[in-house]
């Protein structure tokens, strides 16, 4: 049996690597990439203290975080799209009309 | 049937609400459209009596003849009605003549209970008989003057807003009701000296008496304060006794007396016009001749002399406050009366008169006799009415001229006006038979004997009466007598007024000579029915009068009278010498005393000294107010957090930088934090 700790772990790494890729990166595409790995550190941290206590509530709560993360990427690549279309550039760095 | 006296002020109410209609619903659109005809005729009014515009349509509406009877007659009506109250209030017994008549509960609150009701005694009978009286006289002789304004239907409602005040004012049953119709009658005397408001004068002179009063009535309302404070009451009826009864247990002190009475005067010299606060009444000159007769010398400015007769037990009391009004009454006669001297505006003269005229009121009545202010009072209203109204008479002959230096020989042209003003002027000096002599002769007597006289004042009466005869003369004769001195254009025009003014003028010639025979002294065989009539009023705080010192003799009495007589044909001697005989005397006197004329001139350069320590430290004030405190502080408040704010929303904004990495860091440093906090706090 692997340890719990090991999964507990592995979610952190993931998730600073996921929140290392959106604050780093320009890309609007790597960035949500970088998002789905944050969401799926926590996924794997969920499902490992769920088989830990015991508790289904934690499988429960991976498969809503699946599914909202479907519907995020959905949204998410659909405004990407928009924007190339709109600026024939995905680099977020340039988006920045919203300022003062 | 003594009921009857509330029509006394109603009807005069009832003539503001009738002219009132007239002036807002007829009278203020006919002179609107007037208004944008000239306007687009391009037409200029020339001056301010409006003539050549008379062919208008405003000038010949029905509403006019509606305002000319309204106005006069309710006045006359009301007069009606006092004398027959009056009459009835005689038949009464002498002691049991007071009535009071409850209209309704005005103010209750607590223990103070103030009613709207009216008091009627021999005092204030006099009073609502000169009120209407004359009043009535000046509205018909009005009706003369006045055709050619404009705005004749407003001149109405004000003239007979002021009667109802002054009604309501020597009417009331207590201070508080006495002190609303005080109030009113500086309203109507505000707005009818400023009745030309689009002169600048005008307006000005109204502001000025308006103000002048404020300080005044400031001082009377402590009074009356200080009064509630001290006996409890208000009212007439009640006041006067319980006031004599605290002075006889202790608990009204001298003191107290003193403060109250002389917050009281200080009312006094605002309204009746003494030194220090006279100067609004020279100035209110700029209003409609008729007003200056009704409002500046026969009833609003006796308003203070009535108010201290009326308070006479409280003002027994005090024998200080009692010699300060001689004194200043004794000085305001004289000082008034040498300015008087070298005026050329002839109503400026009758003003400083009536300033002058006042005084003797008050020297009187600071020398305990009260009568005499009063009968005064009644004489002066008499033929100083006579005499504004002829010199409104004169100036509406030579269009508005007023100076007396270029009149002349206006007797041939004017008879009629020049005989009642020189009948008045005869009152005025003294002259035996006339109303004024017995009257002054009272005066200038009680000044002399009574315990709280002196013969110091005394002496200030009979040189003010040298100097009233002299410079009353001085104006009959440049005005009346001689060469013409009128320019060819207005000895064209000069004609004697119509009969609507001329009459009044003569009812009242025949009041300045008889109006004295009510009250011939004893010692001239008379039995002076007038003073026993206002006995009843000044019995109470006679008991507080120390017995005289000493007993004068009936030759020192006639004599005295005497003396003053031939004082007063000095006066007049004199007035003829230099005026009639020898007219280039004057000039010689002004030439050799340059200094002293000067200063007489310019009415002591008192005007000049108020405006340099009253007048321009308060406007430096408010100017310091103004770009100090409120441009500096109060604006700098407002817009300094204004600037505060938007200052910082500058150095904020700059946080929004749309970058969406940046808040995306902001997010992680505070998700840090939190997390930091949560574990590690």
């Amino acid at each position: 049996m692997v340890p719990e700790s090991y999964y507990l772990v592995l979610s952190g790494i993931m998730f600073a690597v996921g929140v290392v890729g959106v604050v780093s990166r320009r890309n609007a595409l790597i960035i949500l990439m970088s998002i789905e790995i944050m969401l799926n550190a926590v996924n794997l941290a969920f499902v490992a203290a769920g088989s830990y206590l015991g508790d289904p509530a934690g499988n429960v709560f991976a498969f809503m975080v699946m599914t909202v993360a479907a519907a995020e990427a959905a949204v998410g690549l659909a405004i990407v799209i928009a924007i190339f279309r709109h600026r024939e550039t995905v680099d977020v760095s340039e988006l920045k009309e919203l300022k003062f | 049937m003594l009921r009857i006296l509330w029509l006394v002020p109603a009807l005069p109410l009832l003539g503001v609400i009738i002219n009132g209609i007239l002036a807002l619903f007829f009278e203020r659109p006919l002179l609107l459209r007037k208004y944008y005809e000239d306007l687009e005729k391009g037409v200029h009014e020339e001056d301010s009596h409006g003539h050549g515009a008379e062919d208008h349509p405003l000038f010949h509406h029905w509403y006019r003849q509606l305002v000319s009877i309204t106005g006069p007659s309710v006045v006359g009506a009301a007069f009606f009605v006092a004398l027959v109250c009056v009459l009835i209030l005689v038949k009464r017994p002498p002691h049991e003549r007071v009535f009071q008549l409850d209209l309704f509960t005005w103010i209750q609150s607590g223990e103070f209970r103030t009613a709207f009701s009216l008091y009627l005694d021999p005092l204030s009978s006099v009073m609502i008989l000169v009120v209407t009286g004359v009043g009535f006289l000046i509205h018909v002789y009005s009706v003369g003057y006045m055709a050619h304004e404009k705005g004749y239907a407003r001149y109405f409602v004000y003239l007979n807003l002021f009667t109802f005040a002054m009604l309501v004012l020597v009417l009331a049953s207590n201070y508080l009701l006495l002190f609303v119709g005080w109030e009113a009658v500086g309203l109507c005397s505000y707005l009818l000296i400023g009745y030309w408001y689009e002169k600048k004068s005008a307006s000005d002179a109204g502001k000025k008496a308006f103000i002048v009063n404020r300080v005044g009535d400031f001082g009377f309302a402590l009074g009356m304060f200080l009064l509630f404070w001290t006996v409890g009451s208000l009212n007439f009826s009640e006041v006067f006794p319980k006031a004599l009864e605290m002075w006889e247990a202790g608990t009204l002190t001298p003191a107290v007396a003193t403060a109250i009475t002389l917050l009281l005067f200080v009312g006094a010299t605002g309204k009746s016009a003494q030194i220090p606060l006279y100067v609004w009444l020279p100035d209110a000159m700029e209003g409609p001749t008729p007003v200056s007769a009704l409002i500046h010398a026969a009833t609003m400015v006796t308003a203070g002399v009535y108010m201290v007769a009326r308070s006479n037990v409280l003002y027994l009391m005090s024998p200080t406050t009692l010699t300060v009004v001689a004194v200043i009454g004794g000085a305001t006669a004289l000082f008034a009366a040498t300015i008087g001297v070298a005026q050329n505006d002839m109503k400026r003269v009758l003003a400083y008169s009536t300033v002058s005229q006042l005084g003797y009121m008050f020297l009187a009545c600071g020398v305990g006799a009260f009568t005499a202010g009063i009968f005064h009072l009644m004489t002066h209203a008499f033929f100083k009415a006579l005499l504004f109204l002829g010199s409104g008479s004169v100036m509406h002959a030579l269009a508005g001229e007023l100076d007396i230096r270029k009149m002349g020989g206006l007797k041939k042209y004017m008879p009629v006006t020049f005989w009642t003003f020189f009948l008045a002027t005869l009152a005025i000096s003294g002259i035996p038979g006339f109303s004024g002599f017995f009257s002054k002769d009272e005066i200038l007597w009680r000044a002399f004997s009574s315990p709280f006289g002196g013969k110091v004042f005394w002496l200030l009466g009979t040189v003010a009466a040298f100097v009233t005869a002299f410079y009353m003369f001085r104006m009959v004769f440049l005005a009346f007598f001689g060469e013409t001195r009128l320019s060819p254009e207005l000895k064209e025009h000069v004609h004697e007024s119509p009969k609507v003014m001329t009459v009044p003028l003569m009812i009242l010639a025949v009041l300045s000579v008889v109006g004295g025979f009510v009250g011939i002294p004893p010692i001239l065989g008379g039995s002076n029915r007038f003073e026993h009539f206002l006995e009843p009023v000044f019995e109470k705080g006679a008991e507080l009068v120390p017995a005289a010192p000493h007993h004068f003799s009936h030759s020192l009495e006639l004599g005295l009278m005497v003396l003053a007589v031939l004082v007063a044909a000095a006066g007049i001697y004199l007035a003829y010498h230099f005026y009639m005989k020898k007219p280039e005397l004057p000039g010689k006197v002004a030439e050799k005393y340059p200094v002293l004329y000067d200063v007489v001139a310019n009415k002591y350069y008192v005007d000049e000294i108020y405006h340099a320590i009253v007048v321009y430290p308060v406007y430096r004030f408010s100017v310091f107010l103004w770009e100090v405190f409120d441009v500096l502080v109060v604006d700098g408040i407002v817009n300094g957090v204004g600037r505060v704010l938007l200052g910082t929303g500058q150095a904020v904004r700059r946080l929004q930088t749309g970058v969406v990495h940046t808040y995306a860091v902001s997010l992680l440093i505070g998700a840090v934090i939190l997390v930091g906090y949560l574990i590690f706090g």
